[in-house]
This record gives structure tokens, C-alpha cells and sequence, in this order.
């Protein structure tokens, strides 16, 4: 398995090394050592290989990730899959802020907590942790699922538009235009074929779940505020 | 941006090395404040002798200073230099006659700190070239807080540069910005507090002072500076026994702490602590909003 130590390379080599595989390569099992709390280690992959890194990253990790599977055995500074588009995401350890934000698709999963503003205007990614998460999560969130374990923070789903946010633990509060809504047997079944693809199936009842969504109230037009413009 | 280091150590063998480490943990955020960088160290006393720690424009005259302030102290006095720096180690008694001599005498001459314990460094530059001008690297303790400083507010200066430190063996450093500091600033005045630059940060570590001048603690200082202060900060504060760390209610700025029985380390990246001996096996975890964590020296 080719093996990058970020102690001796740089993490601009290491990314152009990935950048320059082609999606037919046979190299599809990475390893990066050392990675000492670096940033932007492993952004941008297109191919999909398999990355496992050992020990805890910077920012923006693994952001904009396209096919790749990337494993962090560790904990995630600010914006880790930042922008994600494809492909699988994996933190062992704790997600700092803005984990997941504006991701358009894929999977990150999170076995520990992640701080504030997780999932923040997400596009269609679906984003599961283990933990709890802070403040502010799923802020202007747009698209894909947010599920969580453990609690959610002040301000949940602030400004949501039609993302849609599932807790089993207790939520502090809810942002603007956020409301709890009844799960319907599809959302019962998304939820369901989210767990299974974390491969957390059977790790929770989907009866402890509570789900949130948007009220839409905020982001459509009400004649009743007219004279407001 | 700005980058903050804090290390406290628990484990008092590794007390000779807090210099070291803390080096290492400051140069590490140079990428996040190239502009200037400080120190403050808590090492040892001097006795029962107060430390101030006064900055020279011109050290050649340090000699010539030494002979002037003797006279008008009651006991001998010890002096140290790094730099531009020197400490000058006096009895208690004569500490009011000192200050007050130094003020009409030598005012070209900056009074940095004032403390039984702390001693405070800082200067314009790259963290690398700030911390081996002092010699960072040589100095033992038990607890240190380190800045590094981008400049967004005011001049690239020694003024602007962190910690702060406002009252004897208390200093802060702060990533942010407060937007209510003038009025912080002008009601702390009418307490008879005084300032010695228009800096914001130096407005917080102010307002600490003088809450725990009112009998609050470090911790209930700092929980009481949540209703009071206004802005984005994250706060490390030192006091000669006690290590505290606050956020701000939206928790903007970056902070990675790590805890373990030789000590509690503080980064506002984890790339920080990397460099911490043992880090691997310390609890790594990142402080939340607006809650105060605070350790006290037995």
C-alpha cells in the first residue's frame, strides 16, 4: 500500500500524487502517516481510491471529495468534506466546526461529537453522528440528511430550506422557521436506508428518532407582508 | 486571525521544559500571526521580591539605570536582561517608590509586567525570530500562555502586541475583536483603572483585573465578562496560580484544547499540540461557546 509521511513530505506533494491518479488505476489503497493536525490534506480527490488517515487532521479535510473513500483515524479540524460531492467520509474521533458544510453529496459519518454549525448549508449530503453536535448545525441547510445520536445544540436548523434533520438525543433549542414534523413511512425508510448504508443498522430504533424540517415560512413570499417592502 | 498557545503544566518534572515547549507550540502558529508575538512565563520567585519586567528602546544604558533606581531603593535590587527586555527584582516595600521613579524618570522605558511570578516578552516579527531573541526555549515555569498576532485593527507595533497584562501576575491573550471596548474602557477609568493603549484586548484583560480585584475569582471574572463584553473572542488568561480558557457565545475563533495528568494544553489548532510530548495519549477536545474552563495550581 503506497504510503505518504507527512514528517518528511509535503502535503502539497501529497495531494498532486492523488490529484494525478486516473480513475482506472490500480493503486487503490492509500496511507497517510503523520499528519500532525496539517490542513487541506487529501482535498480535492476524483478517483475512487481508498484513503486511511492515521492520526488527527487540520482544516478542510478530505473537502470536495469525489468517489474517494477517506477514513480519519482521529479527530477533524474546521471543515472537514467540506463541499463534498461524492464518496465517503469517515472521522474515528471528534469533528471540529462546519463539519460537512455545503456538501452536495456522499456520505460523512462522525463516531464522535462535532462542535458548531455542523452540516451549515448543506446541499444534499447526508451527514451522520455518532455524537452530539453544537450550535447553530444545519444553518440554511438546503438538501440531504443530518442524523444524530446524541444532542443537538442552540439554534438548530436556523433558516432551514428542505433538509431534513433527525435526533435521537435533546435539542436545546430550534433556530428560525425549524419545527419538529411527523416522520411519514418514506422518511421512516430514508432514515432507514441511511443507517444501513453507515452501517449502523439495528445500532437505533427509528422510533427514537425525531425529525425536523423546515416550516416554510421564511423563505416563501407572504402577501401579508407587502407592505413591509 | 492571531493564533493563541497555553500550557500548564501539572506534572511539576516537566516544569524546567515549559520554555521548550511553548516554543514549539508558538512557532507553530506563525502561518496564523507573523506580525509580532509574546510570551508571558510564570517561573519562579524571586523570594519575596516583586518582578517588574520593563522594555528598553536602547539596553546600553541598562548599567547607568541599575545605579540610579539603587539609590532610590531601600535594599538591593536583581536585574536580568533578554534583549530588550530586562526584570528588575525589588523588595515589596520600595515597589511604589520604584514604579512612581520610573514614571517621572525614565519614561522612555515601558513597564511590560508587574508580578511575584510572571514575566512577559513580546516583540515585532516572526514568532521564530521573537522567540530566540528571548531565548523562550531556556526558560522553565509552571505555566506559560503565548500570541501571535495578524494585525487587523491597528499598526504592527509592540503596543499591539499580546499578552496583556493589567494587574500584578495576571495576563491575557485574545483572538477576536470587541466592539464594545470604549465603553468598557471609559467606565473601568471611572473605577481608576488605567490603560496604557487604545487596544480592545487590553480592555478585557481590564475588566478581569478589576472584577477580581472585587473578590471574583478568575472563574467567576471571566463569566461575568459573558454579559458584559461584546464581540468575538477567545480569551486564555493566566494568574500566578490559576489557567483559565472562555469563548465567546458563537465561538468563531478556533480553540483545541488538551488535557492529560502531566498537563493542559491549549492551541488554537491542533497543529499546536502536536508537538506536546505525549500528546497522543492526552484528552484532546474542543472548549465549547461561551463556557468558562479553569484550572487552579495546588
Amino acid at each position: 500500500m503506497p504510503t505518504f509521511d507527512l514528517a518528511v513530505t509535503t502535503v502539497r506533494d501529497v495531494n498532486l500524487a492523488l490529484h494525478q491518479l486516473t480513475p482506472d488505476t490500480n493503486q487503490t489503497a492509500w496511507q497517510i502517516e503523520n499528519p500532525q493536525g496539517k490542513h487541506a490534506i487529501g482535498v480535492g480527490i476524483n478517483v475512487p481510491v481508498e484513503l486511511e488517515i492515521n492520526g488527527h487532521v487540520g482544516y478542510y479535510c478530505a473537502g470536495m471529495n469525489k468517489h474517494a473513500s477517506i477514513r480519519i483515524h482521529g479527530n477533524a479540524g474546521t471543515g472537514v468534506a467540506e463541499n463534498m460531492m461524492s464518496g465517503t467520509v469517515h472521522v474515528m474521533g471528534d469533528a471540529s466546526q462546519s463539519a460537512g458544510a455545503t456538501g452536495c453529496g456522499g456520505l460523512l459519518i462522525i463516531d464522535g461529537d462535532a462542535s458548531a454549525r455542523c452540516g451549515i448549508s448543506m446541499k444534499g449530503i447526508d451527514i451522520l453522528v455518532k455524537g452530539s453536535i453544537g450550535s447553530m448545525s444545519a444553518f440554511m441547510a438546503q438538501a440531504g440528511n443530518l442524523v444524530v445520536f446524541g444532542d443537538a445544540g442552540d439554534a438548530l436548523g436556523d433558516s432551514i430550506y428542505e433538509a431534513t434533520i433527525f435526533v435521537r438525543g435533546k435539542v436545546k433549542s430550534l433556530g428560525a422557521d425549524c419545527i419538529e414534523k411527523p416522520m411519514t413511512p418514506e422518511d421512516r425508510e430514508r432514515l432507514s436506508e441511511l443507517l444501513g448504508r453507515a452501517g449502523m443498522e439495528g445500532a437505533a430504533e427509528i422510533d427514537d428518532f425525531r425529525m425536523y424540517g423546515s416550516a416554510r415560512e421564511l423563505y416563501h413570499f407572504h402577501v401579508d407582508n407587502i407592505a413591509n417592502y | 486571525m492571531c493564533g493563541i498557545v497555553g500550557l500548564f503544566l501539572k506534572n511539576k518534572t516537566l516544569e524546567p521544559a515549559l520554555g521548550e515547549m511553548l516554543s514549539k507550540m508558538l512557532v507553530t502558529m506563525s502561518a496564523r500571526g507573523p506580525d509580532s508575538a509574546g510570551m508571558a512565563i510564570y517561573g519562579a520567585s524571586h523570594g519575596d521580591k516583586v518582578k517588574l519586567t520593563l522594555r528598553a528602546e536602547d539596553v546600553t544604558s541598562i548599567d547607568d539605570l541599575v545605579a540610579e533606581l539603587s539609590a532610590v531603593l531601600t535594599a538591593p535590587l536583581d536585574v536580568s536582561v533578554r534583549a530588550n527586555h530586562f526584570v528588575v527584582a525589588i523588595v515589596r516595600d520600595d515597589e511604589a517608590a520604584a514604579l512612581r521613579w520610573l514614571k517621572i524618570h525614565k519614561s522612555e522605558l515601558q513597564l511590560v509586567s508587574v508580578g511575584s511570578n510572571m514575566e512577559i516578552y513580546k516583540d515585532v516579527g516572526l514568532p521564530a525570530h521573537v522567540v530566540s531573541e528571548f531565548g523562550l526555549s531556556t526558560m522553565s515555569g509552571s505555566h506559560g500562555i503565548g500570541h501571535t498576532r495578524m494585525a487587523t485593527e491597528s499598526a504592527i507595533t509592540i503596543d499591539g502586541a499580546h499578552p496583556f497584562s493589567t494587574g500584578q501576575d495576571q495576563c491575557l491573550v485574545h483572538n477576536g475583536s470587541l466592539s464594545n471596548h470604549n465603553s468598557i474602557r471609559r467606565n473601568l477609568v471611572r473605577e481608576g483603572m488605567t490603560f496604557s493603549t487604545q487596544n480592545d484586548s487590553e480592555v478585557a484583560a481590564g475588566y478581569l483585573t478589576w472584577r477580581m480585584s472585587k473578590g471574583d475569582s478568575l472563574k467567576q471574572s471571566l463569566t461575568s465578562s459573558l454579559d458584559d463584553l461584546d464581540g468575538f473572542f477567545t480569551f486564555v488568561v493566566g494568574t500566578r496560580t490559576g489557567f483559565a480558557v472562555l469563548r465567546d457565545p458563537i465561538a468563531c475563533k478556533p480553540a483545541i484544547m488538551a488535557e492529560s495528568d502531566d498537563y493542559v494544553a491549549f492551541g488554537s489548532e491542533y497543529r499546536a499540540l502536536s508537538v506536546l510530548p505525549a500528546i497522543e495519549k492526552a484528552r484532546v477536545f474542543e472548549p465549547e461557546p461561551a463556557t468558562v474552563y479553569a484550572w487552579e495550581r495546588s
